[in-house]
This record gives structure tokens, C-alpha cells and sequence, in this order.
């Protein structure tokens, strides 16, 4: 894999070529920025918003530039906010200089690339970071294709438009097939200053939930379940002094979620060929959104999770969570335009664009569904388990109120339940139990539409170390929301000593117990984390594992990477609360 | 004497929160150069819970606040907390009922230990007579989402009484609270001068309706029923004051 031939092309040039001549068409209309998402898609007819490698120059500023018609001030690279498509190619060495003009010092992450340590771009632990007016080099050679982002690892300038798209081309065929391909970046945008913001969660509980249960849907509830159940599933959650609507820390009330930069006003347009197979490269490159994507009228089939290539899997809709990619194909008979809608988990916003044959075009925009309520699920009691018999609709009874240091026993889905003994493993490729890969997440019904799950995802074909593990370490994702502190094992970055401990080359298992109501993307830098969701062999690879509320995740990771890597929740502010640790391979 | 106990007391405590802000730093290739991977922050706040004009039915109107201000990281905090009032055409200054330094510590998800000095007395004249206090709290959110802070004192003369404060919000919009609120005094000594008698002191509970205008800016209008029983109820008679009252209220909650 690491010598490349460039005699063949990409087979994506090759359609690129094919179709510039109606690429010249639209020029007209592309004064939208970025450039890489113009509607034509790959396109080498405006190579000023795609930063081809393997040798590129960036440069990171503060800007002054127009998001959803009101003027901000977005961090900004090569001009553009979120930043350029980097183009790379698999087998090349690729040269990324950065050179940084804003007044703090900052830096770049290549989330999801396998790399040397000291290019990994994570202050304090690959390198210093970048200095005001300095410029830094990432060298380092390309092993991968596929769609990955990047974006900053200093402070919560991710959350001021640092990031951008990564995509890697692939140095042999990919095992699908397609005749145009679109990038859609999904990020979430907030016209406050991101320190306030986190200022405002640590303060305020619930500063951003408009969608709170207030005595109207009390009475509504009573209506429908009678005072007794209504009363004592409300009591349950008041004891426990947490709230059902938990379900995103920041909103729609502050945020404008964007799709390639553009608010869903904008409508911004990707371009099609009726008949076409389209390929769109789907990043959740959000500060704290989770999204739900679908296409209505339109198939999607999942071909990529995280850049790798996965058995296809035909969905209607599925949920990605942050810094998640997903690479689906379309292909849209129709001459017609479809919405690109991408509902946030909490139902208080979307992104939003069109897929269309020409532009100016809309489609019908979905209605927004309802904000759902956890259920006992997000309390540690895991439903299709212990509690069958139990009916779900009713909250009342669940006393696993315990969230913080709640003990393994409580774990979901670990008592009465076949759990592995002491000093025994499950076999390799297995599901956990405790895990809950079948199902889609809150507030999404499989029975109104086909939704993407975990178990879904099969490798394309098995990765080579197909060692056993040869010990398991378990990790416990932990917080305490009325103060906003996030941690592993209870304890936030500043009160651990010292980091992980992963032995050179060992392979090991990694189980991530959510003791949290939130979910949480769990990311690993520098390694792959292979996802046992029960698919023996073909397990998938991931960079970041989504670990819902109550759940019990677990990976298989080859320790080949020696150094010291980043390891934490992929929401920002969690993340700088403290839920991250550093993992050193040595 | 009494401005050495708070220069004592707040050096301490000081000293306690640099003490919290070490970094994890250990085990890591990291040269010493390097930033910390992920910094701690520390936060300032003021929330001014109650500020507000106040009518009653008998006595004198008034204007009253209950104020905390914080700064510190997540477990070590320095408070400093205010509650009086300032009767209106009484001639006299305005007097705090209660200002205490507090060093404040997460000892559970929801609940701060709370200890430091107080003070209780006018604000820059005589008008009122002064005390001070030791004062060990316990605040936070009981379960069902009541915020509660109880109170212990012990004034510089030995003279011992406690408070419970406790208030919950009801949620009748997005924006809309209705908020109970209740207070209880009680003492194991009686302290004439201060209108303190021996055992339950008084009852004040109260209603508001807020409207959060911002999260942080929440203007409200209330009532409130006050009731002072046995001792404390005698020194209230002496002194030609009501035992028992209503009134209503009309003011701000805001923080920043």
C-alpha cells in the first residue's frame, strides 16, 4: 500500500474530465465560497477552493465573512470558512504547510489519518502548536483513501469554522461505482464568542433548551397515560434531578447548522445528471451536533464509515455523529430536486441544501419532528435485557439513579445477564453485552423508515491483525451535568496522573461504558478502533465510536503507533471540560 | 481583631484554589515548553437572585436583595453571598442581614460545604446594630429539583441559629417559571437586640412569576406570607412590629 503508481488515475479524475464541459455552466453562479463546494462537485475547473496535494500551503486567519446574511467573525482557511477540500492522494508524502496569522497560537488535527505522532497536530502532545506568524510543516506519508476533515485542536476554534474536508483518493479501485461525487460538510455555527458558550453551560444548567417539558405537556401526558403513570415517571426524573429532554447540550436557539457553510436560506446546490450515481461524502465536522441525514425520495446506500469501505447497506435515513463521515450513494432517476436535510438529534434546527439537475431549484423541506424524551434506556437500565416484561412506556420503578461512579454490577445489561466472567474474554468480533448496536438512537423509529445501525456495518473485507486480544481495558464515560464536568472513570483531565498505557503492538480491547443520559463520540487518535458490533471477521474499523446513553461499547485496537495520542469525547465542549486522556503507546 | 479573621480567612482559601489548579503533566513526552493538552478554567459569576421591591400590608416598603458571587473552578470555589434590605422612609441606612466569605467545595454532584465568615449589620453608617459569624453551609439542589441552602452561624458572642432557604422552579413555558420559595430561621439563643428569640424564629414563604426575558435577565412580580412565632414573636410586639404579614413584589433575577 505505501508505493504508489499514479499511471492509473483516480477514478474520479477520469469523471471529473468527462463532465467539464458542463462545469464551465455554472461558473456564473459560483460567487459561493467555499469553492470546493460548488455545485458541480469535484471540480478541477475551480481548483481555488481545493487544496491539492501532496504539496500545499494554508494559511489561518481570523475573517470577516457573511454566514446565513449576517456578517461574523469566523476563523477562516485559505479565506474560506469552513476551510478548502484537501485533496490527498493514498501512497503520496504529503507537505502541509500551515502557517498561522491569527494572534494565538493554533493548529491542525487530520482527524481519522493514520500518521507519525508529531504530525497528529495536537498541541501539547504532538508538538507546541502553532505560534502567531509561525509556519508548521506536516510531513507525512498518505496509507489510507477515503473521506476524512480536518480541523483545529487548540482551545474551541473548531467551533469558529476551523475545520474543512479531507478527502484521500484511493491508489487502486474502490469496490463501488459512481458518476459524480459531492462533499457535504455539516457543521453548526453560533454568533456568540464559543467561550461564552461553554461559560453559559457551565453555569447555566439547561441555558440552551427551549424544549423542555413544562406543565402543558404535563397535562397533555396525563390525558394520555393517566395521572399516576405521568406523575411518577415525572417524579423519577425530578429525583434524579436530570431532565427526559436532555438531549443536546447546545441548540438551534444559538446555533445556525450549516451545510458546506451555507445556512439552510442559502439553499445551496449540488448538481446531478438524472441517472447519475451520485457519491456524497458525508462529515459531521459540528462543534456538538448530532445529525440525522436522509434524502427523502431517494435510496441512500452506505458504501464508507470513518473513510473505510463498508458492505453496502441501503438506508432511508441514518444518524452521524460528530466527526463521524459516512460515504453513501445515490442515485436520483428523476428530473427533480430533493432536499439534503440533515435534522439535528434534538429536533431544534437543520441543515439544509438541495440536490437538483439545475440550480435555483428547491425541494419540499421535511416538517421537523417533535423532540423526544430518554427513557429508562439513558438510566443505565438497558431494556431488551433485564427489564423485558417491564413495559417501556413506563419510566416509574427505575431506580438506577446512580449516574457518577455507578458501580460495574449496575452496568446495562451486565446483571442477569450471560456476562463474561472474570479472567474470560468474548470471543473476537462479538457484541458486548450491554451494547445496543440493533438499535438507531433517540428519537428515531425504524418502523417509519429504514435508519442506519451499527450493526449495519460490516468491513468490506477483514483487516489483517486478526490476533485475539490479549487484555481488555475498560474505560467508564462519566459527567455531572448541573456542573458541567465530563470525564472517563470519573476523574476530568486535570485530576488524572499520567497517561493510558497501551504496549507497543499489543492488541487489546477497549470497552467504553457510557454512565451518562448524553451521547458521546468517542475518539482515538493515531490508531483504529475496530468496532465489535457482532460482525465476526468483518468488524469495522473506526476513528470515532458513538457511545449511547447506558451503553456498553467495545473495540479491538493494534497498538502499532508509537507516542502519545489524544483520546476523548468529540464534543468540544466536553472535551474541554475534561473528558479526554491521552493514550501512550510505548 | 475581626478584620484579621477575614484577612486570615481569605488568604487561605485563596491559597487552597491555587493549590487546585495543578495540571496532569506526568508520564506524557511532552517537553515541559508545551502547553497542557487541555486547560482548566476557572469562572467568575454573579447571580442576584432576588432584587426587588417589596410592598407589605403592614410595616414599610422596601427594597431587597439576596445576591452570590463565585469565582473558582469546579470543586474549589470562593462565595460571597449578600442578603438585606433597605426599609424605605425609615431614615436609616440600608443593613445586610447576612454577607459572608465563604470557601466553598464540591463534596457531591449536586451539593458545596460552605464555610467562612459573616457579618450582619448596616452597610456604612450606625443605623444598625453589628455581629459576626462563623458559617458553615450546605448548598445545592436536593432531589425534585429543589435548590436549597442551609445555614449554620455561630456570631462572634456564641449565640447559635440556623436558616433554610429552599426554592423550586416550575416550569409553565419555555420562559415562564412560577417559583416557590421558602425560609426558615430558628436560633438556640435569644438575641434581643437583632429581634432573635429562642427557637423557631419565623416562616417566610413566597411565590413568583419570572419571565426569562434571557436566560439571564428574568424580571418578576410575587407575593410573599411572613409569620414569627414564640420568642421571636414577643420581641416583634415589644417592639410595635406586626407577628404576621403579607405583601407583594415586584423586581429582577438576573446573572452574568
Amino acid at each position: 500500500m505505501a508505493a504508489a503508481k499514479s499511471t492509473s488515475l483516480p477514478l474520479s479524475r477520469r469523471q471529473l474530465l468527462k463532465t467539464g464541459a458542463a462545469l464551465g455552466l455554472g461558473t456564473a453562479a459560483l460567487g459561493l465560497r467555499p469553492a470546493w463546494a460548488n455545485p458541480w462537485g469535484q471540480a478541477a475547473g475551480y481548483p481555488q477552493g481545493v487544496e491539492t496535494g501532496p504539496d500545499l500551503a494554508l494559511a489561518i486567519r481570523r475573517d470577516t465573512l457573511p454566514i446565513a446574511g449576517k456578517t461574523a467573525r469566523p476563523i477562516s482557511i485559505n479565506g474560506t470558512s469552513p476551510g478548502p477540500l484537501i485533496r490527498l492522494k493514498e501512497g503520496q508524502d504529503a507537505v502541509l504547510r500551515v502557517t498561522n496569522l491569527l494572534e494565538e497560537p493554533t493548529s491542525i488535527h487530520w482527524h481519522g489519518m493514520i500518521l507519525p505522532p508529531g504530525m497528529d497536530g495536537v498541541p501539547g502532545l504532538s508538538f507546541a502548536g502553532i505560534a502567531p506568524g509561525e509556519t508548521f510543516t506536516y510531513r507525512f506519508p498518505v496509507r489510507q483513501s477515503g473521506t476524512y476533515w480536518y480541523h483545529s485542536h487548540s482551545g474551541l476554534q473548531e467551533q469558529l469554522g476551523h475545520a474543512g474536508p479531507l478527502v484521500i483518493d484511493a491508489a487502486e479501485r474502490e469496490p463501488f461505482r459512481y458518476d459524480r461525487e459531492h462533499v457535504l460538510l455539516l457543521t453548526d455555527w453560533t454568533f456568540e464568542d464559543p467561550a461564552s458558550v461553554f461559560r453559559n453551560l457551565k453555569l447555566g444548567e439547561g441555558y440552551y433548551n427551549f424544549q423542555e417539558r413544562t406543565v402543558a405537556d404535563f397535562f397533555a401526558d396525563v390525558e394520555q397515560h393517566g395521572f399516576a403513570d405521568t406523575a411518577a415517571q415525572r417524579a423519577m426524573w425530578a429525583r434524579m434531578r436530570m431532565s427526559s429532554r436532555d438531549i443536546a447540550d447546545v441548540t438551534g436557539s444559538t446555533y445556525t447548522y450549516l451545510l458546506n457553510g451555507h445556512a439552510p436560506s442559502d439553499n445551496w446546490t449540488a448538481l446531478f445528471k438524472p441517472g447519475e450515481t451520485l457519491r456524497l461524502r458525508i462529515i459531521n465536522g459540528s462543534a456538538m451536533s448530532y445529525f440525522d441525514m436522509r434524502i427523502p425520495g431517494l435510496k441512500m446506500t452506505v458504501v464508507a464509515a470513518d473513510g473505510q469501505p463498508v458492505q453496502p447497506v441501503p438506508v432511508d435515513e441514518f444518524r452521524i455523529g460528530v466527526a463521524e463521515t459516512y460515504d453513501v450513494l445515490v442515485t436520483p432517476k428523476d428530473d427533480g430536486a430533493y432536499p439534503l436535510f440533515a435534522e439535528s438529534m434534538d429536533r431544534s434546527g437543520f441543515a439544509l441544501g438541495t440536490l437538483a439537475p439545475r440550480l435555483g431549484m428547491t425541494a419540499a423541506v421535511p416538517a421537523r419532528r417533535r423532540i423526544a424524551d430518554r427513557g429508562m434506556e439513558a438510566m443505565g437500565a438497558h431494556g431488551d435485557m433485564n427489564m423485558s416484561g417491564m413495559d417501556h412506556s413506563k419510566i416509574a420503578g427505575m431506580d438506577h439513579s446512580g449516574m457518577q461512579g455507578m458501580d460495574h454490577a449496575e452496568v446495562p445489561g451486565m446483571d442477569g445477564m450471560a456476562s463474561p466472567q472474570a479472567g474470560t474474554m468474548l470471543p473476537v468480533g462479538v457484541a458486548q453485552p450491554g451494547s445496543r448496536y440493533d438499535q438507531a438512537g433517540i428519537g428515531l423509529d425504524p418502523t417509519e423508515r429504514r435508519v442506519l445501525v451499527y450493526r449495519d456495518l460490516k468491513a468490506f473485507a477483514p483487516w489483517p491483525d486478526r490476533r485475539p486480544p490479549g487484555r481488555e481495558l475498560e474505560l467508564h464515560l462519566t459527567g455531572n451535568m448541573e456542573r458541567y464536568m465530563w470525564s472517563f472513570d470519573g476523574k476530568k483531565f486535570s485530576e488524572v496522573t499520567g497517561p493510558i498505557h497501551f504496549e507497543k503492538d499489543e492488541r487489546l480491547r477497549l470497552i467504553l461504558v457510557n454512565d451518562t443520559m448524553m451521547e458521546h463520540p468517542i475518539h482515538l487518535h493515531g490508531m483504529w478502533m475496530e468496532l465489535e458490533n457482532g460482525a465476526g471477521d468483518l468488524i469495522p474499523r473506526k476513528h470515532t465510536l458513538n457511545v449511547k446513553p447506558g451503553e456498553r461499547v467495545s473495540a479491538l485496537i493494534t497498538a502499532d503507533a508509537e507516542g502519545s495520542w489524544a483520546f476523548h469525547c468529540h464534543l468540544l465542549y466536553h472535551m474541554d471540560a475534561g473528558m479526554f486522556r491521552v493514550v501512550k503507546v510505548a | 481583631m475581626k478584620s484579621k479573621t477575614i484577612v486570615i480567612g481569605t488568604g487561605s482559601t485563596l491559597a487552597m484554589l491555587m493549590a487546585a489548579g495543578a495540571q496532569a503533566s506526568d508520564g506524557y513526552d511532552a517537553p515541559a515548553s508545551w502547553p497542557s493538552p487541555m486547560a482548566e478554567h476557572s469562572q467568575a459569576s454573579v447571580l442576584v437572585d432576588r432584587l426587588e421591591y417589596a410592598s407589605p400590608d403592614k410595616g414599610e416598603d422596601a427594597l431587597v436583595w439576596d445576591f452570590q458571587a463565585w469565582y473558582g473552578g469546579d470543586i474549589n470555589r470562593v462565595y460571597l453571598k449578600g442578603e438585606g434590605e433597605n426599609v424605605q422612609g425609615d431614615n436609616e441606612d440600608a443593613e445586610f442581614e447576612s454577607l459572608d466569605l465563604l470557601y466553598s467545595r464540591l463534596i457531591a454532584d449536586f451539593w458545596e460545604l460552605q464555610g467562612g465568615i459573616g457579618y450582619q449589620g448596616g452597610i456604612a453608617s450606625n443605623d444598625h446594630p453589628e455581629r459576626y459569624f462563623g458559617v458553615i453551609n450546605l448548598q445545592g439542589l436536593a432531589p425534585y429539583r429543589v435548590e436549597t441552602d442551609l445555614s449554620l452561624r455561630v456570631s462572634d458572642e456564641g449565640d447559635v441559629s440556623a436558616s433554610l432557604e429552599s426554592e423550586y422552579d416550575l416550569r409553565i413555558t419555555q420562559r415562564t417559571f412560577l417559583q416557590p420559595r421558602l425560609e426558615v430561621s430558628a436560633a438556640a439563643d435569644e438575641v434581643p437586640e437583632f429581634g432573635v428569640g429562642e427557637g423557631l424564629n419565623s416562616v417566610r414563604t413566597g411565590l413568583r412569576l419570572r419571565y426569562e426575558v434571557t436566560r439571564k435577565l428574568a424580571p418578576y412580580v410575587g407575593g410573599y406570607w411572613v409569620k414569627s412565632y414564640g420568642d421571636t414573636a414577643d420581641l416583634a410586639r415589644a417592639s410595635g412590629g406586626a407577628t404576621e404579614d403579607t405583601g407583594v413584589v415586584a423586581g429582577v433575577r438576573m446573572w452574568f
